[in-house]
């Protein structure tokens, strides 16, 4: 529950713009944006996920660190299935 | 070192020792507390005790908020949940902690509608999608898990959706170390602050620690160098007699944390007098409840509640272990009755809770080591 998730924002969704689709090596799931509406991230932006919600704006490395990190402490399956677990659907 | 070969540069790792030992005083027993669960497992999982001089100990803190949850709190939440036509949704890390008649998993077994989420937008969904039903999300963590949460009412509120509540269980880290500070059997020297809750609270909040209590803080990251990196940053401040906050982790964690989030929370949330902390006992304004304008959501005053107080079972030393009185292998039942198999206190269920952290990688270790032929 406490994972941190890095994952690249691939487009805004139409219509309801607080949710985004988002990448997390390879896997695409919507992710709110709602707590980044500050300093909106946009497109190609790296954000780390928590709950299916995005809690800050990160760098490219941070994200390639971030996700190292999840690797060494064994938890990178546990962060995958968290983000295939996320129900607001692929676009479908 | 364990995982020595994964680490990015294995030299600045050995030259961060160095420098540790350099500053360490040998005179001198540093006790650091690390306050975040993240950390606790952090520290086992890449073998940290061994390559930090035996001088410098960490006491694992509070921060595992499945740890902290009293009994009670689980016991009320499933007694809401079994009620005919509710469905029970919660993040998975809740699913295996035992309550005084089973866990939600065995709830779930014994028929009773359990749903893991991984978000709690999609207890919403789930809400949206069973109009006949009443969803009640069973919420926990601290601060960076309750802006979630509130930005979920907030929707659920604006969309006008009535068949959705939260059983709110958020708890706020501030009060815990004060808490932890007043305890009269502790003594810490310094406090590792957590990396995640502060992208949400910032770095000021911690400010009381340094300037009132005297101890340094360092707010950092999660690789084995960034903690590491933390530690020379505490002795510095220790040998040069400086009490600071400081951050380690600023590539993450702006000093002022995130605005928006904090927004979220006092819309939505307001501080409980008091609540009960499983180890520390009640501590006052430590928790947060919904506030009159989302009352329409909030599981406590939609259901009665009917406030189940257990106290935990009177062999497991939970409440020591917590408050880093002692070691988890102390504790009696540890690795006999307790294991991450079969738990009976919550600080073996999560990874994040120090005893399966210990139980993982120090006793299977061990164990392992008796095994080998001499």
């Amino acid at each position: 529950m406490c994972l941190a998730i890095p994952g690249r924002i691939v487009e805004l969704v139409e219509d309801l713009p607080h949710l985004a689709m988002v990448e997390v090596t390879g896997v695409r799931r919507r992710v709110d944006l709602g707590l980044l509406q500050d300093d909106m991230p946009g497109p190609g932006d790296w954000v780390l996920i928590h709950v299916g919600f995005a809690m800050s704006r990160i760098s490219e490395s941070g994200a390639e660190e971030q996700m190292r990190t999840l690797r060494m402490l064994g938890e990178d399956h546990a962060a995958m299935e968290e983000v295939r677990g996320y129900g607001l659907a692929p676009e479908e | 070192m364990r995982f020595v070969d994964e680490f990015r540069d294995p030299e600045i790792i050995t030259r961060t020792c160095e420098e540790i030992r350099r500053l360490a005083d040998p005179g001198r027993h540093y006790r650091i507390m690390e306050v975040c669960g993240g950390h606790t497992h952090a520290i086992y999982r890449f073998g940290l005790k061994d390559v930090l001089p035996p001088n410098i100990e960490f006491i694992h803190g509070p921060g595992c908020p499945v740890c902290v949850l009293p009994m009670g709190r689980i016991d009320d939440g499933l007694e809401l949940g079994k009620q005919d036509g509710v469905i029970f949704a919660a993040f998975g890390d809740m699913m295996r902690v035992p309550g005084a008649h089973g866990s939600p998993l065995e709830r779930k077994a014994a028929g009773m509608d359990v749903r893991i989420v991984y978000s709690p937008s999609d207890a919403l969904k789930l809400a949206r999608a069973n109009p006949d039903k009443h969803v009640m999300f069973f919420a926990i963590g601290f601060e960076t898990t309750a802006p979630s949460t509130a930005l979920t009412l907030m929707r659920a509120r604006a969309e006008g959706i009535r068949n959705f509540s939260v059983f709110c269980n958020h708890v706020t880290i501030i009060p815990a170390l004060r808490a932890i500070l007043d305890s009269p059997d502790m003594r810490l020297d310094a406090f590792v602050g957590p990396g995640h809750v502060s992208t949400v609270i910032g770095c000021r909040p911690y400010e009381w620690i340094a300037r009132d209590e005297g101890r340094p803080i360092v707010v950092s990251g999660f690789e084995p160098l960034d903690l590491l990196q933390s530690v020379v940053m505490l002795l510095r401040q220790m040998q040069d007699g400086r009490t600071e906050v400081e951050n380690q982790y600023a590539r993450v964690v702006p000093w002022e944390g995130n605005r928006a989030a904090l927004a979220a929370m006092a819309e939505v949330f307001e501080l409980r007098p008091f609540f009960e902390w499983r180890g520390l006992g009640f501590i006052s304004q430590s928790a947060l409840r919904i506030r009159d304008a989302y009352a329409d959501w909030d599981a406590e005053r939609i259901f009665d509640v009917p406030g189940i107080r257990v106290t935990d079972p009177k062999a497991a030393q939970c409440g020591e272990v917590l408050k880093g009185v002692l070691k988890p292998v102390q504790c009696k039942l540890f690795g006999r009755e307790c294991t991450p198999e079969h738990p009976i206190g919550a600080l073996m269920v999560s990874s994040e809770g120090s005893c399966a952290a210990y139980y993982n990688y120090e006793h299977r270790k061990a164990a392992a080591a008796s095994l080998a032929p001499v």
